[in-house]
């Protein structure tokens, strides 16, 4: 609510171009300036070092494309690029196309629970000519947190920026230490939609991978979404403000759906272990139930939920996050609980998910099926 | 982009056993091709191996997830020849 409340006093206070000279724009730059400071307070670095962008995937594009053109040599092209395997389709679409260009791109594996494997990810660090390691702080998809402090000092000691996107994470859990590039999204701690924050530390080489003008220390194009940007910036604050409270009452609730879907609904998997969890994703596959056919009957009762599942994309893949866990991807479900949560909508929620889930099993004609 | 797999290869098709059963989900999509694995491995001895035909994308990754939750031994996987699609290798495990 506070929010909405900035974001519109902002469409009055803050509509100009921050880049003019005449009143309204300096007034705009001063508000800027004031929210990137604010940004910085809660993620802990300079203001300086903060851009804003207009995404969360644009905040990435920009990190790990001028990250590896910083580091391209004249002689021998651009260098080695390290990526877990379920970093979000930002990072790995960017270190694609870093690719294209004459990359070495290596995606290190996960173990069955999310969490990348350390040994792996830190082998590839210390090849040749990395230039860049990207480890998201934690899994949007099946929200395990990663080990992040533990390839930090490994990559401090090659001389190996480290990218944590950490848009699953930021304002819902601490922010891991010794990262060298951040990038987070607005909207998922409540901001409105169109603001992303891409962090590069002073010491970080990096050069614009686009031309991007005078805007944002030279470093993003185009005039930015002020008020968007000052609603973000409040939501955040408002996030980091409740977060113990309301990360125990959420961990209450997704422990609730850990401890008794498996009970409730035969055949079940809850991905990814407890104690690496973050307190508001919950995600777990029902064995022999279309995914897609879930969401849709779930939506119908009320409840707004994702899936991994090949069906329930654009794109008819599976899941990539629940493919490199070696998980069930089909019957799919991920539950993302916003703050504001009551025991009664899980109660619910667990009360609906075996009915649908043993109606759509008896539609796909597999009663007969044993365990 | 090479991948550091900590997950053991699948099976080598020139060592692949003989199935003693063929399940044909060429066409189908997820989840039926696993529900038709579950329904009828029961149609084979225990130690006996069953293959299945899918094509869909998420068979590659649902097949040996679903060996490994119901300890079934996942054999291996080897790619049709002239047409889309997998040949997975299931060997019935009790």
């Amino acid at each position: 609510m506070a929010a909405k409340e900035a974001l519109l006093a902002a469409l009055d206070d803050g509509w100009a171009d921050p880049g003019r000279l005449y009143r309204e724009g300096r007034r705009a730059s001063l508000l800027l300036d004031q929210a990137r400071e604010r940004v910085a307070g809660v993620l802990r670095c300079r203001a300086d070092e903060v851009a804003f962008t207009t995404s969360g995937t644009q905040a990435v594009h920009l990190a790990v494309l001028g990250a590896v053109l910083a580091r391209q040599s004249a002689s021998r092209g651009p260098g080695h690029v390290v990526v877990s395997a379920v970093e979000h389709s930002s990072v790995l679409n960017a270190a694609a196309q870093a690719e294209q260009a004459g990359s070495e791109v290596t995606i290190a594996a996960v173990g069955t629970d999310g969490r990348v494997d350390v040994a792996g990810f830190t082998d590839a660090v210390r090849r040749d000519r990395t230039v860049l390691a990207c480890l998201q702080s934690a899994n949007h998809e099946v929200g395990t947190i990663q080990p992040v402090e533990d390839v930090s000092a490994e990559c401090q000691a090659h001389r190996v920026p480290l990218l944590v996107d950490a848009a699953a994470s930021a304002g819902r859990a601490p922010l891991p230490t010794g990262w060298s590039m951040l990038a987070a999204s607005g909207h998922k701690w409540g901001g409105p939609p169109g603001v992303g924050v891409m962090v590069i530390r002073k010491t970080v080489r990096w050069r614009a991978p686009m031309p991007a003008g005078s805007r944002e220390g030279h470093r993003v194009p185009g005039f930015p979404n002020l008020p968007a940007i000052i609603s973000a910036v409040v939501a955040l604050e408002a996030f980091e403000a409740a977060r113990d409270e309301a990360d125990i009452a959420l961990r209450a609730l997704t422990g609730q759906i850990r401890d008794r879907i498996q009970a409730l609904v035969p055949d079940c998997v809850v991905h990814g272990e407890r104690a690496w969890a973050l307190p508001h994703i919950v995600s777990f596959s029902c064995l022999y139930v279309d995914g897609e056919a879930l969401v849709i009957e779930l939506d119908k009762a009320g409840f707004s939920v994702s899936s991994g599942s090949a069906c329930a994309t654009d794109t008819q893949q599976p899941s990539h996050v629940l493919a490199a866990m070696g998980a069930i991807t089909h019957g799919n479900v991920r539950v993302s609980l916003p703050r504001d949560t009551s025991e009664e909508t899980v109660t619910k929620f667990l009360e609906v998910l075996p009915q649908i889930a043993s109606r759509l099993r008896g539609s796909a004609g597999q009663s007969r099926m044993a365990g | 982009m090479p991948v550091n797999s900590a997950q053991p290869p699948a099976g080598q098709p020139g060592t692949a056993p003989a199935p003693s059963l063929c399940i044909d989900a060429l066409g189908r999509k997820c989840p039926v091709p696993i529900i038709m694995l579950a329904e009828r491995i029961g149609e084979v001895a225990v130690g006996q191996v069953v293959q299945v035909l899918a094509d869909d994308p998420a068979a590659k990754t649902d097949v040996p997830a679903w060996c490994g939750l119901k300890s079934h031994d996942y054999v291996g996987s080897a790619e049709l020849a002239g047409e889309a699609g997998w040949a997975f290798l299931v060997r019935r495990g009790y």
